[in-house]
């Protein structure tokens, strides 16, 4: 995972594992969107992982409640102080909304939307260009 | 007792200093308002402790004021990165903390300040409802007193965001996305706040200046207009009852003492214990053991990472704790929304207080039971509110904040009823001790 400053704001760059994604869909009952249906992401990444990429995450790191910095608690299980049944994703520390690996927010948290997904763009394959969706896309 | 502002004009004694108070005063109404509002200027006889606090407060706002000065001499507003990485404002404070002649003590001295002022104006207003002091004809002093209560809040928030660290920076975003949950103009009206759309440059610049000149002003203001109400309509004492009722033959209340020299008198020893305690704070504990001024503040604002917990300085705890307290969306707006109402609301709320207490009698000495009960609970709360608010969320905290929010807005918004139904003793006629 590697944070970038994009408009003065964090986005997150995560190389998500399989074990990962594996999660995200058995999460498809407990957040607020799972299918993304909220205008809180391009068009394109409108899928399950919320990316162009299945495994690479772009995403804006600011908690849709008041703009805190979620931090990040990947590991499964009690081990982040999460409670047992966490398979992992992000907490909010201001006012403790919960994320999955896909940005979303959890049911009946502060935060009223998933995490933003910026428009962005692949240059090259280890080359990503935040801003600017791909040309006629 | 009103301020009588007709006294004889001075006349000299054929002395220098006499011939020049004679000419001044011939143009300025320089005896008129030392006599007016000092030396002639009847307060009740019988103040005690409780009566302190307002000559403090003042105390603490000049201590405010002129360090505030100082700092401004070095302090630079400026969230841009120097040629170390670290951003100049932090850097500029930093400076005043270790290079600076004197720096570290003007520095301590405004932040412990900050404190205090909040110490001091909390105690003032619970003497305000110990003794109904914002009772009729009071009503306009208790508004300008919610008007600096108000403008000191702002004060305070303009004012952290200023050294640029973690919590400033992140206290900011937060405090102003609050607005952003009002509906309709939220969202431009939390740009037009910050000048950007991210907590900036802009940000600092405009809360550097609200801080410095727009609420200093303000509040200056309404402190004059605070005492110049009082002295109108005379101070309140822990009777509660109007020392205008009986006067002697020279129109003065017999239960009336000039204010200069008896009460400056007092004043200065509740100054020198205040100055006593301030001083120990200032030399042996200036961070307040982390609640005056936040570990987290030593870092500078990055605003690509929220400290693991964040929390607002101790004096705006309780209403933070009303705003996490509302989880529920009612009437199709949302839990964001109602939190900042909530937030709003309970310190608004002071404001109605005057309207709100039907009771015959204004002092605590006199009210029953039920004030005695309900005011020490109210007291309680505010305590367990303002310690929750300090805390990481958690599920009971969550539920105990909720339960303190209920009985906040009771107290206030059932006090027209249950403020008539308690066991009144008779007011004596005249003030007891």
């Amino acid at each position: 995972m590697m944070t970038v400053e994009w408009r003065g704001k964090p986005v997150w760059i995560i190389n998500r594992t399989k074990d990962m994604l594996e999660t995200l869909p058995k999460l498809d009952d407990s957040v607020a969107d799972p299918k993304s249906d909220k205008d809180q992401q391009p068009e394109y990444c409108k899928n399950e992982n919320r990316s162009i990429k299945p495994e690479i995450m772009v995403v804006v790191g600011i908690c849709t409640h008041l703009g805190c910095s979620p931090s990040s608690k990947f590991k499964k299980g009690a081990e982040e102080g999460m409670g047992g049944d966490w398979l992992g994703g992000f907490l909010c520390p201001c006012h403790g909304s919960t994320f999955d690996f896909a940005g979303r927010v959890f049911k009946n948290k502060p935060a009223p939307d998933n995490l933003q997904v910026p428009p962005h763009t692949y240059l090259a394959d280890a080359r990503i260009l935040i801003g600017e969706d791909k040309k006629g896309a | 007792m009103a301020a009588n502002t007709n006294f004889e004009k001075y006349k000299s004694n054929g002395s220098l200093g006499g011939n020049l108070l004679e000419w001044v005063d011939a143009r300025f109404p320089a005896t008129s308002m030392w006599k007016g509002h000092l030396s002639e200027y009847y307060a009740p006889k019988n103040f005690n402790f409780w009566y302190f606090f307002g000559s403090l407060a003042l105390l603490v706002l000049v201590i405010q004021i002129v360090t505030g000065i100082f700092l401004v001499m070095h302090y630079k507003p400026d969230a841009a990165v120097n040629a170390n990485g670290v951003p100049v404002a932090f850097a500029s404070v930093e400076y005043i903390m270790r290079d600076v002649p004197w720096g570290w003590l003007i520095r301590y001295m405004h932040s412990t300040g900050a404190s205090a002022f909040f110490i001091v104006v909390y105690l003032h207003m619970f003497r305000g409802l110990l003794y109904g002091s914002y009772r009729k004809p009071r009503e306009l002093i208790w508004l300008f007193g919610v008007g600096i209560f108000l403008c000191l809040m702002g004060e305070a928030f303009f004012g952290y965001l200023l050294p640029w660290g973690q919590m400033s920076f992140w206290g900011a975003q937060v405090i102003v996305n609050l607005f952003s949950a009002l509906p309709v103009v939220g969202p431009d009206l939390s740009i037009l706040i910050r000048g950007d759309f991210v907590v900036g440059d802009a940000t600092l610049n405009r809360f550097f200046s609200f801080h410095v000149i727009a609420f200093p002003l303000v509040l200056l203001g309404l402190v004059a207009a605070h005492v110049l109400a009082l002295h109108e309509v005379g101070s309140n004492n822990p009777d509660g009852v109007e020392i205008k009722k009986h006067k002697d033959e020279n129109g003065h209340p017999l239960d009336g003492i000039p204010f200069h020299p008896y009460y400056t008198v007092k004043d200065i020893v509740g100054v020198v214990v205040f100055l006593m305690v301030f001083s120990a704070v200032l030399f042996f504990a200036p961070e307040g053991g982390g609640y005056f001024l936040e570990y987290n503040n030593f870092f500078p604002a990055d605003p690509l990472k929220t400290p693991p917990h964040i929390a607002p300085v101790w004096y705006f705890t309780p209403y933070y704790s009303i705003l996490r307290a509302m989880v529920w969306n009612f009437f199709g707006l949302p839990a964001k929304f109602w939190g900042v109402v909530g937030m709003g609301a309970s310190v608004v709320v002071f404001a109605f207080l005057p309207w709100l207490d039907r009771s015959p009698v204004k002092s605590i000495r006199y009210r029953g039971p039920i004030y005695k009960t309900l005011l020490a609970i109210f007291v309680v709360v505010f305590f367990i509110l303002g310690y929750l608010g300090t805390q990481p969320p958690t599920f009971w905290g969550e539920k105990i904040s909720q339960v303190c929010t209920v009985f906040y807005f009771g107290f206030f918004l059932a006090m027209p009823w249950w403020s008539r139904m308690d066991k009144f003793k008779p007011e004596p006629d005249r003030v007891t001790k």
